[in-house]
């Protein structure tokens, strides 16, 4: 079932005297293709809980449209959308034992789509199966671990067999290695349902490492979608530079002058075709070669040392950052006590950004997986099939 | 967690406490326990060293009275309708009360006023909405126009004025006007904690609910009650143990002699039946205690089997 939104706004009433609304979705357009798992990533307070809520059905919006499929369910009741919802923390029913729980969607189905108890019982165990706490049905959820009760709620999320499957911050309270488990296992269990689904999360780790697709969002804006590696190589804006990627993209002030990126003194790369203006350059952390009289002069600072890769600590006057941190292989050697190091600079993992706007300025080279919506003009859709064939061209350009 | 050698700062603090206690409390009871087997105990003559058999006469001369039995019936009555009653209307009033958004606090406020009140005034108020006054002034014609307020909106509805407590009225009736004022009584206390408790359920699992198309009784039965049955098990034990101890409420409607002017105690509860025990004539100590801890007898059996069908009934 795809999900169609189409100028989604939710505006809050202001609490304050001065009657300033909150916007927190702004015109939000974007197809959710079938079957596939979406991430909402962006800081708290962007709207992407609120976004998933009103896909729900928990909150109604202020204007636009929400089609699953071809059905447009933006007045209908959550219960009459066919959702699953699985609550960030978890919200399970502290009473019922987990069978109750996972039973409990099924009990309130009316009229025709009312089951026999050995059918419930069926789909209850079958879904039970899926996620792995068949063993578990006759405990409370205060009896089971942090993972065991996510995989109650989802279970009892998809017991009724919903059209979207929606999952509210789905690991931020499990621990850090149960997190990295749980995710495998969503990405598991989506694909096998081939239930389209959708999920919210702050932690772009996540996003990108189970999400066929993420949408990038900020203030209520959309900043970006597309698969993960794209955003990731290809960020639109200085925010989502920022926010992909640990660790972080590092930054500096910057110019452009007669075809060349400078950071300070040091020209880091060609910019052809490019008029000579301030800037603000960002370099991924492995876009960095370490190179004897290489481009970019930094001081260095500390090597850190991580079995796999070296993370080189340093300092550069020019960076936005108290420290530029490099991640180099392991076979490069840094003598100790070296007070400077020099690197050249990855083509493709060096990003600039035009002073004011922190709008994406493209280089020879580059080119756009994605173009952002402007506020007035009707977009087309960036369906995933468009992003497929700019990822085409991106690859040719790369050979 | 306190450390050892700071205990006795501790101790320092709880003393005032304590001693309170002691005196007030621990000693009372264990007097009154070992008063209950003296026979014809008085505390004067005690003072002067008389010495008493120690024996379980004063249980046996209660036991024998009908008017403890009549006193026993009436509590007992009390408790098993007004507790049940009050404890659904409180559950109702609060989860109406948590839903309503403008005008929340006022109302809330409003429910809770009862409990703020003096229960010998609040009675005699009762009292005189439940009146048939008039009795003394003249003709029938003149009683009706007389009535209390209960009595004139049954009027308007076509019915004959009812004799709630007035000389003459039944037992029924009597019984009608003491449960709604018991159960009125007894609400705002009762709701305050429900309230208090569904406050502080988390909304999530109503918006879980929601998104599992469950209807509003649905969710009332398998969810907030549920939810909130550590909170009912609570209003139901101290609504027994208050009812037990009924007294004060007789008293401000029926005034001291606990009934309706021609049929004096007939509405005695097992408090009354003490403290009629202790203010007669002829004072009896002995059998006042043996009342008392038949009275905390009955309290205690009720409450273990109310905690022990809230075990099973309490989830979580």
């Amino acid at each position: 079932m795809k999900v169609v939104l189409e100028n989604l706004t939710k505006i809050f009433p202001s609490r304050n005297k001065d009657g300033s609304e909150v916007v927190a979705v702004n015109n939000f357009t974007f197809e959710i293709p079938d079957g596939k798992l979406i991430g909402l990533l962006g800081p708290s307070g962007c709207g992407k809980s609120t976004t998933l809520y009103m896909i729900c059905g928990l909150q109604a919006a202020t204007s636009g449209k929400i089609y699953f499929g071809d059905d447009d369910v933006t007045n209908l009741e959550p219960e009459s959308r066919g959702v699953g919802l699985v609550f960030q923390n978890y919200a399970l029913y502290p009473h019922m034992t987990v069978k109750q729980n996972i039973l409990f969607p099924l009990q309130n189905l009316k009229g025709e789509d009312k089951l026999s108890k050995d059918e419930m019982l069926e789909r209850a165990y079958n879904v039970a199966k899926l996620v792995q706490i068949d063993e578990l049905m006759n405990r409370k959820p205060s009896e089971l671990s942090g993972g065991q009760q996510q995989r109650v709620a989802i279970a009892r999320a998809l017991v009724k067999m919903p059209r979207v499957l929606l999952l509210d911050e789905p690991l931020s309270n499990l621990d850090a290695r149960l997190r990295l488990q749980t995710r495998e296992e969503i990405k598991r269990i989506q694909k096998s349902t081939g239930i389209t689904t959708v999920f919210v999360t702050h932690d772009q780790e996540e996003a990108m490492s189970i999400s066929d697709m993420i949408v990038v969002m900020k203030k209520g804006i959309i900043q970006q979608i597309g698969k993960p590696q794209d955003v990731y190589d290809s960020p639109v804006n200085l925010f989502v530079a920022k926010f992909l990627g640990t660790p972080p993209i590092n930054v500096f002030n910057g110019r452009v002058e007669n075809g060349a990126i400078y950071i300070g003194e040091d020209k880091v790369a060609s910019a052809n075709g490019i008029e000579n203006q301030e800037v603000i350059i960002g370099i991924r952390p492995e876009g960095f070669i370490l190179k004897e009289n290489g481009a970019l002069k930094l001081k260095l600072a500390n090597v850190e040392v991580m079995g796999r890769d070296v993370s080189v600590v340093s300092t550069k006057e020019e960076s936005a950052n108290p420290i530029i941190r490099s991640i180099i292989d392991a076979d490069n050697k840094i003598e100790e006590g070296k007070e400077e190091v020099t690197f050249d600079i990855k083509p493709n993992k060096i990003f600039i950004f035009n002073k004011e706007t922190e709008e994406r300025i493209y280089l020879e080279g580059q080119t756009p997986t994605y173009v952002p919506q402007k506020e007035e003009e009707k977009v087309e859709e960036p369906a995933l099939e468009t992003v497929e064939e700019t990822e085409a061209v991106e690859e040719n350009t790369e050979e | 967690m306190v450390e050892s050698r700071h205990q006795w700062k501790a101790w320092i603090y709880l003393a005032p406490a304590i001693v309170l206690l002691l005196i007030f409390t621990v000693y009372p009871i264990f007097n009154t326990i070992r008063i209950s087997f003296l026979e014809g105990y008085n505390p004067l003559e005690a003072m002067n060293g008389t010495k008493y058999a120690f024996n379980l006469q004063n249980f046996a001369k209660v036991l024998k009275y009908k008017n403890f039995f009549k006193c026993l019936k009436n509590t007992l009555l009390l408790c098993v309708i007004t507790v049940p009653v009050s404890t659904l209307l409180a559950l109702l009033i609060a989860v109406c009360l948590n839903s309503i958004k403008p005008l929340s606090r006022l109302l809330q406020t409003i429910f809770f006023l009862p409990y703020v009140t003096n229960s010998i005034a609040i009675g005699m108020v009762f009292a005189a909405m439940f009146n048939m006054v008039g009795s003394a002034y003249g003709t029938p014609n003149q009683i009706i126009t007389t009535a209390g307020i209960i009595n004139n909106i049954i009027g308007v509805f076509g019915l004959g004025p009812v004799n709630w407590i007035n000389s003459g009225s039944t037992y029924l009736a009597n019984m009608t006007v003491m449960v709604i004022y018991i159960v009125w009584n007894a609400l705002p206390f009762k709701i305050l904690i429900l309230l208090g408790g569904l406050q502080s359920v988390n909304k999530q699992y109503y918006d879980a609910a929601k998104v599992d198309g469950t209807s509003r009784a649905r969710v009332f039965w398998r969810i907030t009650v549920p939810l909130l049955s550590p909170m009912i098990a609570y209003v139901v034990i101290t609504g027994f143990i208050g009812g037990f101890k009924e007294y004060s409420s007789i008293v401000g409607i029926f005034g001291e002699k606990m009934g309706p002017a021609d049929d004096a105690g007939r509405l005695n509860t097992m408090v009354g039946f003490i403290y009629n025990e202790l203010y007669s004539s002829t004072p009896n100590y002995g059998r006042a205690s043996a009342a008392a801890l038949i009275l905390f007898g009955i309290i205690l059996i009720v409450t273990l089997l109310n905690l022990y069908v809230s075990k099973k009934r309490v989830h979580y």
